[in-house]
């Protein structure tokens, strides 16, 4: 049996297609193999979980604690999105369900556009007005004002997980404004009609409905912000002040993860065991983005079932 | 005949086309109503007006006014929702709400205050009856409402537009996408309603009109031809359009 050309094409093209399929979906496992051998050195002597849960960091002495880069990321990324979501949720629900077709035309490539802006002039951005204005008028308001150990304000200096936070945040607006909006665009117009009919408000239609509806999107659009947010690194590294602490306060300096990564490679490798170091503190990053994907993914597949 | 609603010199344009023009008609209290015509003739429009659902669609115009318990649902200060939850829509294709089918039927009397557990039990109970739905969802009332099949969807809306007690049902083709058992259920449903509401329905299906309808509305093109009771319509049509729509020369 003779094969026909188109058919021998057809063949090339399913394996060609299949080749590229493959390894996107083996580029995870490949990085963190390669992540997880340089680590190796390191891990050899001491534990993930001891060296996780250890807070000193001193590489001269061969110490690397790698609690407080976690916790400094996890605040960072924390006020990134308690400042970010409600924004986004606001400004979404109301360029979806409010605005006329022709404003929200005319928005849509405008927030599309800030999506676009390099993460190191956000960083500037930050240092500019956001890091000044914690200094000169947030902080000293604050300071002995209040008892709350969360807004404690003993570092004046402005450069804080709340300015990384800030900064994030903005950051993030576009990919969840854009994602929600598309959440909401998706929920089929007669379901609102449906709810209006019964003569509900708009604001019950939406609270009610649209928002019940599009919660796994909701969801999703959150996760999406939050592994954007978690992994950045420029714009964060620029004004989180970069002091391997555990922050107590909003203004205290923190150093998350990426940061500590960005900040030293390349740098004193003459001492032992930091490269292993770094190379642990990125699949540390990496198996956390992963975990929280996961889980988000198992959330979202239970909230689509009860939908 | 008493009169339940009425339009006046009606106009709805989207853009720079007329979907209806200068319709002034009367629609007669606890009866069904068919508004029939060919599609694109308005019909639908003329439906949605009737409840202020039409304004909903982007850059639409209204002229005109619509006179229902002595008053112009269009005039300034008047509350939409009241208007709406006074004159129901039943749609073409079912919509459940994204809760369950007991959430569904109790979600328009929540909207109206109504908390109480054995009072909103009572309701979904008695409204799930009315639609025909009850024996069918009794034990499984809070499964998701999307479970339930097209028909049974169809019938849940219904019940849930009865729950808030409107006093006019408009039906905006309400078989068109159901199966023949479900289209003789809903029908049936509508026959029973109509001691206690005015149902006005658009169809394009003529056998369903000279089935159901006491009186009966001709559209052709956005305007109205002709309308009168039904036996009187069917059996002498005055206007020729109808005549020929009547003898299926055009759908």
């Amino acid at each position: 049996m003779i094969l026909h050309r188109r058919l021998v094409k057809d063949r090339i093209a399913y394996y060609l297609m299949l080749a590229g399929a493959g390894l996107s979906i083996a580029l995870v496992p490949l990085i963190a193999l390669a992540l997880a051998g340089r680590a190796s050195t390191l891990l050899d002597q001491q534990s993930l979980g001891k060296l996780m849960f250890s807070v000193t960091w001193s590489p001269l002495k061969g110490e690397f604690g790698f609690l407080p880069f976690v916790v400094g990321t996890f605040w960072v990324t924390g006020l990134a999105m308690v400042i970010a979501v409600p924004l986004c949720m606001l400004s979404a629900i109301y360029i979806a369900e409010y605005a006329p077709n022709r404003l929200r035309a005319s928005v849509k490539p405008l927030i599309d556009l800030l999506a676009g802006i390099p993460s190191v002039v956000y960083g500037l951005w930050g240092i500019l007005t956001i890091v000044p204005f914690l200094r000169d008028y947030l902080i000293p308001r604050l300071s002995g004002l209040t008892r709350i150990g969360l807004l404690n304000a003993e570092n004046p200096t402005g450069y804080s997980v709340l300015s990384g936070g800030i900064v994030l945040a903005v950051m993030v607006f576009p990919v969840i404004i854009s994602t929600l909006d598309e959440v909401f665009t998706a929920v089929p117009h007669g379901i609102r009609e449906a709810s209006l009919a019964l003569g509900a408000s708009r604001w019950q239609t939406i609270k009610g409905v649209v928002l019940r509806r599009a919660s796994p999107g909701i969801i999703a659009a959150i996760v999406f912000g939050f592994s954007r947010a978690i992994g950045e690194t420029m714009a964060v590294m620029m004004v989180v002040g970069n002091v391997a602490q555990i922050p107590r306060s909003i203004f205290d300096a923190g150093y998350p993860l990426p940061a500590l990564i960005a900040n030293n490679y390349g740098e004193m490798m003459s001492i032992p065991m930091y490269d292993a170091a770094l190379m642990t503190a990125a699949l540390v990053l990496l198996l956390v983005v992963f975990l929280f994907t996961l889980g988000a993914r198992l959330i979202l597949m239970q909230a689509m079932r009860s939908v | 005949m008493d009169t339940v609603i009425q339009s006046l010199g009606l106009t709805v344009a989207y853009g720079s086309q007329r979907a209806i023009d200068n319709v002034t008609v009367s629609f007669p209290e606890r009866q069904i109503t068919a508004i029939i015509g060919p599609s694109g003739c308005g019909k639908s429009t003329l439906l949605r007006s009737l409840c202020r659902l039409v304004e909903l669609t982007d850059g639409v115009e209204i002229w005109g006014r619509v006179i229902f318990d002595s008053e112009d649902i269009y005039a300034p200060g008047v509350d939409v929702t009241d208007v709406r939850k006074r004159i129901g829509l039943l749609a073409q294709r079912p919509y459940p709400l994204p809760m369950s089918i007991y959430e569904n039927v109790a979600y328009g009397p929540r909207i109206y205050g109504i908390r109480q557990r054995s009072a909103l039990d009572e309701l979904v109970e008695k409204e799930l009856q009315a639609a025909g739905l009850w024996e069918e969802v009794r034990h499984r009332l809070n499964e998701p409402a999307s479970a339930l099949s097209i028909g049974q969807q169809q019938r849940l809306c219904l019940a849930r537009g009865l729950a808030v007690e409107p006093e006019v049902l408009l039906c905006d083709e309400v078989t068109s996408s159901l199966d023949p058992l479900s289209t003789q259920r809903i029908e049936s449903r509508l026959i029973e309603l109509k001691q206690q509401y005015s149902i006005i329905l658009v169809t394009h299906v003529l056998r369903q009109a000279r089935h159901l309808a006491d009186y009966v509305v001709f559209m052709y093109m956005g305007e109205l031809i002709e309308h009168g009771p039904s036996e009187e319509f069917f059996a002498n049509p005055k206007h020729e359009k109808t005549r020929a729509y009547l003898a299926g020369e055009f759908y």
